[in-house]
């Protein structure tokens, strides 16, 4: 019995979710979509970026929202050499834990630099907003180096 | 209530997209080159001498490789059916329709697939089918070279003997 050729095919799943993101993840997505970041004061008055539902420590409903900067410091970083597919940026970028002005805790985003020397932790990076706002993360299109 | 507020984002678009290469093991390649000849190709088990379709490779009771390529009939019982009366995204077909079950001759498995030219209502487990194909120019590396099933004139089999069948539809 011979064996045939190999049979291989290309097919997508495709789940389209669409999510309910609540008042406070709207008010967050609301914001980015007006080019503006906001955050959420927590009961020991630390203002958490991209706002929380509930604290962290009591579980208490939050609803103090406070406005941030859209600029900020970069806390820890990683280098990703050879971008994928689904990731937000075709040439090198760093993921980086941004702590924005005005929020105790720091934000994930990805941060544009010419290359991984340019990145270090305590460097100051500013929003660059996407052409057309929607109301989603990717308002934000990267951070850039101040 | 302000605008901002009724400008409010209360939902966000969050697809998952997962993009398969599906590369069909020994036993579905055989399976599907038959299938292309138009042939239904199951494979038998040699200890416990059961013949599977679509084949795997192996048999389920026994743990044993299935090599012994057994050619099957076109012609098939009803083993179990369902009426979709729900409209399913993305596919093409207007309910309600039939999805069966079908074992074909020679066979002691059953595989899914369409049943048409049939009242829905008077398709029942046991009826006799066989295989609409396809124009011969159009047969690929698919269980789609059959269109559907569609009912036979020939006797019910009765529920025990169903999956029991020789190739050539007699008892086994």
């Amino acid at each position: 019995m011979s064996q045939p050729e190999i049979l291989n095919q290309a097919f997508e799943l495709g789940y389209t979710y669409t999510r309910s993101t609540g008042p406070v993840v709207g008010r967050f997505l609301t914001g980015l979509k007006n080019r503006k970041l906001v955050g959420i004061k927590a009961s020991d008055g630390r203002v958490i970026v991209p706002p929380m539902e509930y604290d962290p420590d009591t579980a208490e409903e939050l609803s103090e929202f406070v406005d941030v900067g859209e600029q900020g410091e970069i806390v820890t970083f990683a280098w990703v050499k050879e971008p994928r597919e689904a990731h937000p940026m075709n040439e090198p970028f760093a993921w980086a834990m941004i702590k924005l002005d005005g929020a105790d805790v720091p934000m994930i985003h990805c941060v544009a630099a010419k290359s991984e020397g340019h990145v270090t932790s305590g460097a100051r990076v500013r929003a660059v907003w996407a052409d057309e706002t929607i109301g989603f993360m990717t308002d934000i299109r990267c951070f850039e180096l101040v | 209530m302000s605008e901002e507020e009724q400008e409010m984002i209360t939902k966000v678009e969050a697809p998952v997209y997962l993009k398969y290469n599906f590369t069909a093991g020994s036993a579905p390649t055989r399976f599907l080159a038959q299938i292309k000849n138009g042939v239904l190709a199951g494979q038998r088990c040699p200890k416990c001498l059961a013949v599977y379709i679509p084949t795997r490779g192996s048999c389920g009771r026994c743990g044993v490789p299935t090599v012994e390529e057994v050619e099957l009939s076109d012609k098939a019982t009803v083993q179990s059916f369902t009426i979709v009366s729900i409209p399913i995204p993305n596919n093409p077909i207007e309910p309600p329709f039939i999805i069966a079950n079908v074992v074909p001759d020679g066979a002691n498995v059953s595989f899914i697939h369409l049943m048409s030219e049939c009242v829905n209502e008077d398709v029942h487990i046991g009826q006799r089918v066989q295989a609409v194909w396809k124009p011969e120019d159009e047969w690929g590396y698919s269980m789609d070279n059959i269109r559907y099933f569609k009912p036979l004139d020939e006797p019910d089999v009765p529920i025990e003997l169903i999956g029991k069948l020789t190739v050539t539809g007699e008892e086994g």
